[in-house]
């Protein structure tokens, strides 16, 4: 049983770290890195399968790809809070020198991360490849992979969605982070990609709709039986209906923060609806 | 002066096919990807041999270098097949941000070269490839010159860690260089030592060089003809040593001279050693529809092209 307790305060910390890590450098994707907070905990604490020595050879555990790279925020304090690196070094974001770039990459070494992504649509094709590269060593672990929803509009995506099915990828889960936001405004209004479940359906993926992809509760659950899924010829997909700016009342309900840092006194109204619970970095 | 032997005409992208096919029995971590190509690129006795390890991707270049960058990681090392247009410009930011910022293990392999193509015409022809690829940070750039060649590189990369663009052709050419030469990645190969010009060629047009310093020969001028199979890494210090010697030189490749061989020779020779030089390369324009034959003529690709570019550079001593 999660210790949901411990849970709820990880996700106040990590909503934490995120809002002082943009403020800092007055840049960075607050936004849909708070969206998808209890995502990230639910996936890295109660469901992926990790080796204890953070080693990255990528054998025999289980592997995540962040495709939507600019919710980089949230990704690196999950990673610096499970101990892949010294959460001080969170402090260091967006700053030169750093290991933790605007956008997550390999290039500079950090732990955690396994594929440079930014650009748009390229993390769902790398995690197959990951996935096949699993199969051929015969490793049972599962390969997880995030996109954004307004990232669907990349047409290589699609060329991915009909390679996993075509080719029964079944060791991966995919997860669609469904906030309906893109920069420019509600994607409804950008560019309306109809019934994203629906169009998964009909290119063939197993799909699973999270309603309540801010609640840690129903994502356990939804991952759990993604999990269930799994090996059985086809590629599962979950659809999860997340709120931008979850957490900070005034950064939900709208897509002005999707990369805006809030100033001083904005941090202070952000922080104090979430309160320190395991110690700022 | 050393004569260089036509074996046989073949193709450089039967020689891809060859080495790795060889590739499939003696390392078990090759892996080898394709877009719908697998004819044109002479994959068949890979795939053949070893299914389980071949991963037809379709018409999705996109798709494939993402693939093929995760492959990477659990320790494979995937070749990918398709047409050099398709393997660089059209999957430029696949390729710079999933396998070169990422420094994955992926061995980009690429057919159809250049203007040798021949009748398809422009959409397929590609003259701009290697400068795109030389220009992305950690990517290794080589284009061999014959069957032989080619085969070995194949071969070569394997052993190699890091990303990898493999340039090579459509048609049937001269198969000149013998099967038991290693492939060592950076550095050239002195073909015909001289005293009057270095003649610095890669890929296809390295048998015209060495045509071209048989008929300069007999008129009473001493090439050097090399052979920079890897465009990157240069082989500065065999480059400067050659100009150091001959005092001008002629760079000579199926590319444009933007963004080519020439291009890298140029600044090496700038930096280090001022010396003149020619560009036997397409003009920054398209190719066209025609035969290969047909075509390295009017472009100005051929033996002919580096005997008068040879006279004009010594001329400008």
């Amino acid at each position: 049983m999660p210790d949901f307790n411990f849970l709820e305060n990880l996700a106040f910390q990590v909503r934490r770290d995120i809002l002082r890590m943009v403020h800092k450098v007055n840049s960075g994707h607050p936004g849909g890195s708070l969206g998808c907070t209890e995502f990230f905990i639910a996936l890295y604490y109660e469901i992926m399968e990790l080796k204890d020595d953070f080693d990255m050879d990528g054998y025999n555990e289980d592997l995540f790809f962040l495709s939507n790279g600019h919710i980089s925020p949230v990704f690196y304090s999950i990673l610096a809070r499970k101990g892949f690196f010294p959460v001080e070094e969170l402090r260091t974001f967006r700053s030169i020198d750093s290991r933790l770039q605007g956008h997550p990459t390999t290039h500079e070494g950090l732990p955690g991360v396994r594929i440079a992504s930014g650009s748009l649509g390229q993390g769902l094709s790398v995690a197959i490849g990951a996935a096949l590269s699993k199969k051929l060593n015969n490793d049972i672990n599962t390969v997880f992979a995030l996109m954004g929803d307004g990232e669907l509009q990349e047409g290589q995506n699609w060329e991915a969605i009909m390679y996993a099915t075509a080719n029964k990828v079944d060791n991966l889960i995919a997860t669609v982070d469904l906030n309906g936001k893109q920069i420019d405004g509600a994607t409804e209004d950008v560019l309306p990609m109809g019934n994203i479940a629906e169009k998964f359906k009909a290119f063939g993926w197993v799909v699973i709709l999270l309603k309540k992809g801010n609640d840690l509760k129903s994502i356990i659950k939804t991952l759990k039986l993604a999990l269930t899924k799994t090996g059985k010829g086809q590629p599962v997909v979950i659809i999860m209906h997340t709120e931008m700016g979850n957490g900070v009342d005034y950064m939900m309900h709208t897509h002005a923060w999707h990369g805006k840092a809030p100033n001083d006194e904005q941090l202070e109204v952000a922080l104090a609806q979430n309160p320190e619970t395991l110690g700022d970095y | 002066m050393k004569k260089y032997k036509d074996q046989g005409k073949i193709d450089t992208r039967s020689g891809f096919g060859a080495g790795l096919t060889e590739l499939g029995r003696t390392n078990p971590n090759v892996v080898a990807l394709c877009a719908d190509l697998v004819g044109s690129l002479k994959m068949q006795d890979f795939i053949n041999e070893n299914p389980d390890r071949f991963f037809q991707i379709g018409i999705a270049e996109a798709n494939m270098m993402g693939i093929a960058a995760g492959l990477t990681i659990g320790g494979k090392i995937p070749f990918t097949g398709t047409f050099a247009n398709f393997s660089t410009g059209r999957v430029y930011d696949q390729i710079r941000q999933s396998i070169a910022y990422s420094g994955k293990n992926v061995k980009i392999c690429a057919s159809h070269a250049g203007i040798t193509l021949g009748e398809d015409g422009a959409t397929h022809q590609i003259l701009e490839d290697i400068g795109l690829m030389k220009m992305l940070p950690g990517m290794t750039v080589i284009n061999p010159c014959d069957f032989n060649q080619t085969k070995a590189a194949t071969i070569a990369i394997a052993d190699y860690q890091g990303p990898v663009y493999l340039r090579f052709g459509r048609p049937k050419v001269a198969n000149f260089t013998t099967d038991d030469i290693p492939f060592e990645i950076g550095k050239g190969i002195v073909l015909n030592t001289g005293k009057d010009v270095t003649i610095a060629a890669t890929g296809h047009l390295v048998w015209e060089a060495l045509k071209a310093a048989e008929d300069l020969n007999a008129v009473g001028i001493s090439a050097e003809v090399i052979n920079f199979h890897t465009i990157k890494p240069l082989d500065s210090e065999l480059l400067i040593s050659s100009v150091q010697k001959t005092g001008c030189i002629v760079s000579a490749e199926e590319h444009n001279y933007l963004g080519g061989l020439g291009e890298s020779i140029a600044g090496e020779i700038a930096r280090n050693h001022p010396t003149p030089q020619e560009f036997v390369a397409t003009k920054d324009t398209f190719g066209e529809s025609g035969a290969p034959a047909q075509l390295m003529e009017k472009y100005g690709l051929n033996k002919n092209s580096i005997i008068a570019s040879c006279k004009k550079a010594i001329s400008r001593k």
